[in-house]
């Protein structure tokens, strides 16, 4: 233990607990802030334009927080604040993919996207394709991302319950993944994407706003020098190696090829993600597209930097050992760091905010997911269009209640299960099955239906098959079926295999395609996209 | 939707895209932004995917300290930060300038034209 601070360092899981109240009282006050705000946000809900993309009233600034606050989910916050505190450089490694990956959505998608879709990435994907097979397809796989997402976010709500208020039983926790999923039902249901995109901004400025202060606090304790805390935390580990590369990723060459094949999917999967790419449709121009990703680079960035201190701050005043040993392990390190520095109250704010985190980004991708459902599959493909905006919202409401009783028992299912795997098999997904098409439909005029349909599928199944046979689902003692073993591929991420199959798959079936697409069509999409001509102008009530 | 400001602009089948596309104010302005994106992009996928090779494979030479405990793995890592910053700044810069205000003419034009809402607009 390092002694160069003189705070106390002794956390137990029972001092945690004597701040349960403080943490529900917290968390009640934000639901309550929150609901007020829906309540107030859901006068104007009448149109799908309305519910699905807010009216496109928000600026880019307010639309760029919300991104923050989508994109940083509780396994950000608390999963690499504890990978940097355990493994050191690492986990700081882990979190550069997540912000450079923002360069693509910038350069690439935000804007193009903004021009020429209307509520869904589907919407981009068939404009100048069939659209039939194109939008089933494209609705399929944002499915499938949101899905995963959301499986592993109502999962970890259970874990996350059992370390900030120190509920154990079985029981207790399945009561807190219910009170979750009703809470994100109200939400979305009564808010629509008005509703959900402030929740989304409250929650980021508190994130943000927590893990600053924070920072400082933990700087402050070093004399704010860096070199000074790093010096404490390998001191504390004692292990020097905390500030090299190679404690997570090194352990073998499988391990790093792993690590290659997680950097792609994180840098290529990001744009592709369905849940971001719906929110470019909240604000009125592709120029405030624009601003929206400029203000969520700076945003992420920031909130990156501040892990690296938190997370070798909480190496330095508690050290890896502890954190192994404390209820929830590696996610533990904030909440304690939180606890050593500002007692139970830091510790019940941030606890508070790690829930407000669930809840924001759970009701993010059950919007999108309605809308991918209602948008996508009923309107466009089941009634072929014949329906009017109000027939569409009804739908999604619906689909907001059938999705949110679905993970609710899917959450309530996966407790204990080790899912984990399910956010990084997301991003692997968003990038093999999405991001090939958008990109080829953007930029390639010669691109056709088959090529759209054989990349999403075979990049979607790719990725799928080959996380079944990985070592993520049997072969270890940490897999998901620790008894069974046919993990024949040996890398825990499939991106390296499944996304290169997806572009070539995408080239190969354009090439082979004997139809050839609608050239008016492509003229329009391309002008659109980058003249952002005819797209949909913010509606003032 | 209930309140467009242009409510009967129709369809755009009026309007050759086609002819558009091949215009030379719109071909500029592709030119202008593929030859500012795509070298972009690939520069910073290069950048990132060397640094994840070097923290990958080249373990002692990013743990060379060179400030206190402030090794070249650390800098590599934070000079990350530092160009996905500067790439945004100078992207957004570059759009203001070069892309902006032709892509705000040729829409203009078309509007004027009568081009309005995609036709699945309700």
């Amino acid at each position: 233990m390092s002694h160069a601070v003189n705070i106390p360092l002794a956390v137990t899981a029972d001092d945690i607990k004597d701040s349960t109240w403080i943490n529900i009282l917290i968390f009640a006050l934000f639901v309550g802030v929150t609901l007020v705000v829906v309540l107030r946000a859901s006068r104007n809900n009448k149109t799908a334009a309305d519910y699905y993309a807010a009216g496109r009233s928000f600026s880019g600034g307010q639309n760029g927080t919300a991104i923050a606050g989508d994109y940083l989910s509780a396994a950000s916050f608390l999963g690499i604040c504890g990978a940097i505190a355990i493994n050191g450089y690492d986990g700081f490694l882990y979190s550069i993919g997540f912000l450079v990956a923002w360069l693509v959505a910038l350069l690439l998608v935000a804007e193009l996207l903004r021009n020429t879709g209307k509520f869904t990435m589907a919407d981009v994907l068939s404009f100048r394709l069939r659209q039939r097979p194109v939008r089933i397809a494209a609705a399929i796989t944002t499915l499938a991302v949101c899905f995963f997402y959301l499986l592993a976010q109502m999962a970890g709500a259970g874990a996350l319950v059992s370390l900030l208020i120190g509920i154990d039983s079985r029981l207790g926790q399945s009561v807190v993944i219910t009170v979750v999923g009703a809470l994100m039902i109200l939400y979305v249901l009564v808010g629509g994407m008005k509703g959900t995109t402030w929740v989304q901004i409250i929650k980021a400025v508190l994130l943000i706003a927590g893990a600053f202060i924070m920072t400082v606090w933990v700087l402050a304790l070093h004399g704010f020098n860096l070199s000074e805390l790093l010096g404490s935390a390998v001191e504390t580990a004692g292990n020097p190696n905390l500030l090299n590369p190679g404690l997570q990723y090194g352990v073998s060459e499988a391990s790093k090829l792993d690590f290659i094949s997680l950097a792609l999917a994180l840098v290529l999967g990001t744009a592709a993600l369905p849940h971001v790419l719906m929110r470019f449709y909240t604000v009125p121009t592709a120029r405030e597209a624009r601003r929206s990703v400029v203000w969520a680079i700076w945003l992420i960035g920031a909130f990156y930097l501040f892990t690296l201190v938190l997370g070798y701050g909480a190496a330095a005043l508690i050290g890896p050992e502890a954190i192994k040993t404390a209820p929830g392990g590696v996610n533990s390190a904030a909440p304690l760091l939180a606890f050593a520095l500002g007692g139970p109250v830091l510790l019940g704010l941030i606890s508070a905010v790690a829930f407000a985190t669930i809840l924001a980004v759970v009701a993010g991708l059950t919007i999108t997911a309605a809308a991918s459902f209602a948008h996508d599959i009923y309107a466009n493909v089941v009634r072929k269009g014949q329906v009017d905006s109000a027939g569409e919202v009804k739908v999604a409401r619906r689909t907001v209640v059938v999705i949110g009783v679905v993970s609710i028992l899917g959450g309530i299912g996966a407790q204990g299960q080790n899912v984990a795997f399910l956010v990084a098999l997301a991003f692997a997904v968003a990038a093999s099955a999405n991001l090939p098409t958008i990109v080829y439909s953007l930029f390639w005029k010669r691109f056709t239906t088959q090529g759209a349909v054989w990349s999403m599928y075979g990049g979607l199944t790719a990725a799928i098959v080959l996380i079944a046979f990985s070592p993520v689902v049997s072969g270890k003692e940490t897999s998901m079926i620790p008894g069974a073993d046919f993990a024949i591929f040996g890398l825990n991420n499939p991106g390296i295999i499944s996304i290169p199959l997806a572009f070539f798959l995408g080239w190969l079936g354009t090439v082979l395609d004997k139809n050839r697409e609608d050239a008016s069509k492509q003229a329009e999409m391309e002008v659109r996209s980058l003249t952002g001509v005819g797209a949909e102008k913010a509606v003032d009530h | 939707m209930g309140n467009d400001p242009n409510p009967d602009a129709g369809t755009a089948a009026a309007v050759d895209f086609q002819a558009v596309q091949s215009s030379p104010e719109f071909t500029e302005l592709r030119k202008r932004h593929r030859s500012f994106v795509f070298p972009m992009a690939v520069a910073f996928l290069l950048w990132y995917f060397a640094y994840v090779l070097l923290a990958d494979y080249a373990h002692d030479f990013m743990s060379t300290k060179l400030w206190g405990n402030i090794n070249v793995g650390l800098v590599l890592g934070l000079l990350q930060f530092v160009s996905t910053f500067a790439i945004t700044t100078w992207y957004v810069r570059y759009a203001n300038k070069k892309l902006d205000p032709i892509a705000t003419d040729i829409r203009h034009s078309l509007e004027d034209e009568g081009v309005g809402l995609p036709e699945e607009t309700k």
